[in-house]
């Protein structure tokens, strides 16, 4: 099976429609498809290399796309700067350098809804609902919290524009296995509440486990796609993706 | 007795005069910890925008004062500060305008923008002496001192004496206001904690929507000020004069680095500490040995360490161990 066409549900939230592009003259993306439905989990898996985190930048519009469309909520958003997709609804959680670490949790959330002009006490409460251990600790810098809480403060802060879809590169890298548990959890928990989730995540199998849609990219590609439990379940996806 | 003379005699040469040359040196090293936090450059033309702002209000008292206007025993100089903040401001947001920003556009790597600094240092130093000139100026008035050291002896009864001058009180009075002023904005109003934000992570200040050249302006307001009112209140306390206007910039970094670079309550111990440092190792201790020991014991030298004409040596000498051993500084900072 080589590289197929993926036509995304049309009443998907986030759809990144045939995406073709990349840093320099070189394209990276080649006619790569990621959509999500409302409140469902998708995740990008694949190995090193293979244009997850760019397919992801192309949606969130850090990358300049030569062919292909990012729609929002039906709406056309591909000339948009990643602000203004902010703006639109949507959140992103870069991997790394994705707090500010001098400044206490509290402040991180308050940053977080720097765009917002209305009284955001409500989201904040709900965020620390969410993650309580950030209301304990919401007068400590957040630089000096453990790897886990700094997710929950990025994570937190991306939530702080009440957005429709939350968008994470990579949420549990360099965290331990329990921690990482913990944060699908908690994704899990956002997705209940409606907002749709597209990730990247290099520990395919427990990312796929959680996921109502999987993408396998492969070179810039879409290889296999499938609802995670399909993907799981294919063997040819598990003896080449997912270590047999 | 004894005692009580020696460290009256220690307050009135040591202590006093470093806390209020500290208090200088602290607005100083706070707007240049904000740049370097907020634009990421050293902005070398610190000292002479310092001495551009201090002109302005010199101006502007000489002016005052010929009009009649007095807010004695304040000097008149108070009066014309904020017309001094509003030049400065123009000064700073021009220099912005027509050069920083087009290496912040270009992105250019900070020593290139420290370099572009040095040429704006050398410009407005040029402006500042085609204007006023190169001399020492006199602009302070009202009254000079709150208690001489005569009267404070006349009434405690003891040998030694201390003087305090309005000066003094002033310089420490307002750099209270200001700091405290300063460090309520950054850390509870919202514009403040954008400037932080900024400063901690760019990247993701942007994508919260943070304006940056919205920061860029107020960071640089907010320099103005602080430039100003150190400048002024060096030039009241001591004298103003261009040339140690540029020479502030060495101690002013030293405290902004021994405090670490981009974190302002760093500046401000930094700038206690260097001052303190350099009024404490350039005084003779000889008669302050001689109160606390024996007759026996008395030193024959002057117990001076270094000669006060190698005072600038003092900060050079702390910025070297700093960046040798704690490149970060004293607080957590950005190492240089």
């Amino acid at each position: 099976m080589s590289e197929h066409p993926v036509t995304p549900d049309p009443e998907a939230v986030l759809i990144g429609d045939a995406m073709t592009g990349g840093y320099g003259a070189a394209d990276i993306l080649h006619d790569c498809t990621i959509a999500v439905d409302k409140g469902q989990i998708a995740v990008i898996v694949g190995p090193n290399g293979a244009g997850k985190s760019t397919a992801m930048k192309a949606v969130f519009g850090m990358l300049n796309l030569r062919k292909g469309q990012v729609r929002l909520n039906g709406e056309d958003i591909t000339s948009l700067s990643p602000q203004d997709r902010v703006a639109k609804g949507m959140g992103f959680v870069p991997q790394t350098r994705n707090i500010f670490p001098s400044m206490t949790v509290q402040e991180n959330l308050e940053m977080g809804a720097f765009i917002r002009g209305d009284d955001y006490r409500e989201t904040m409460e709900q965020i620390y609902h969410l993650f309580p251990i950030l209301r304990d600790k919401r007068n400590q810098a957040a630089g000096e919290l453990s790897g886990g809480q700094r997710q929950q403060v990025a994570v937190g802060r991306a939530l702080m524009t009440k957005p429709s879809v939350l968008m994470l590169d990579e949420p549990t890298a360099g965290v331990s296995p329990i921690v990482m548990d913990e944060l699908f959890d908690r994704i899990i928990e956002i997705a209940r509440t409606g907002i749709s989730i597209l990730m990247v995540e290099q520990n395919a199998r427990q990312a796929l486990e959680i996921a109502h849609k999987g993408y396998v990219l492969v070179q810039g590609a879409n290889r296999f796609t499938d609802t995670g439990q399909a993907l799981l379940a294919d063997p040819e996806v598990r003896r080449s993706f997912l270590g047999g | 007795m004894e005692i009580l003379n020696a460290l009256v005699l220690l307050a009135n040469f040591v202590l006093i005069p470093a806390i209020s040359y500290g208090s200088q040196l602290a607005l100083g090293a706070l707007g240049i910890t904000l740049i370097y936090g907020i634009l990421r450059f050293s902005h070398f033309a610190h000292g002479d925008v310092m001495a551009f702002g201090t002109m302005l209000v010199i101006l502007v008292t000489w002016a005052l004062q010929s009009a009649g206007v007095s807010i004695d025993p304040l000097p008149t100089a108070l009066l014309a500060l904020p017309i001094g903040i509003i030049g400065t401001a123009i000064l700073l947001l021009g220099t912005d305008r027509v050069v920083y920003r087009f290496y912040r556009k270009v992105r250019a790597a900070p020593i290139v923008v420290v370099m572009a600094s040095l040429g704006v240092m050398f410009v407005v130093n040029g402006l500042v002496r085609f204007v006023i000139g190169p001399n020492d100026q006199n602009f302070a008035d009202g009254a000079r001192f709150l208690f001489t050291v005569r009267e404070f002896r006349n009434y405690t009864g003891l040998d030694e004496g201390l003087g305090i001058r309005y000066s003094q009180m002033i310089t420490v009075a307002i750099t209270a206001l200001v700091v405290a002023a300063l460090f309520w904005f950054l850390n509870r109003t919202r514009t403040g904690k954008s400037m932080r934000a900024y400063s901690d992570n760019e990247d993701l200040a942007l994508l919260s929507g943070i304006n940056p050249e919205r920061v860029v302006t107020v960071t640089w307001l907010v320099v103005a000020v602080l430039v100003t009112v150190a400048g002024t209140l060096y030039g009241l306390d001591k004298s103003f004069k261009p040339f140690t206007y540029f020479q502030l910039l060495l101690p002013m970094f030293a405290a902004a680095i021994l405090g670490g670079l981009g974190n302002p309550l760093g500046a401000l111990a930094g700038a206690f500490v260097i001052a303190l440092s350099e009024v404490g190792v350039t005084y003779a201790f000889r008669k302050f040995f001689q109160y606390l020991l024996p007759e026996s014991l008395e030193p024959n030298s002057l117990m001076q360490l270094l000669s006060t004409d190698y005072k600038f040596a003092v900060s050079f000498v702390l910025l070297v161990l700093v960046l040798l051993f704690r490149p970060t500084g004293l607080f957590k900072g950005q190492s240089v």
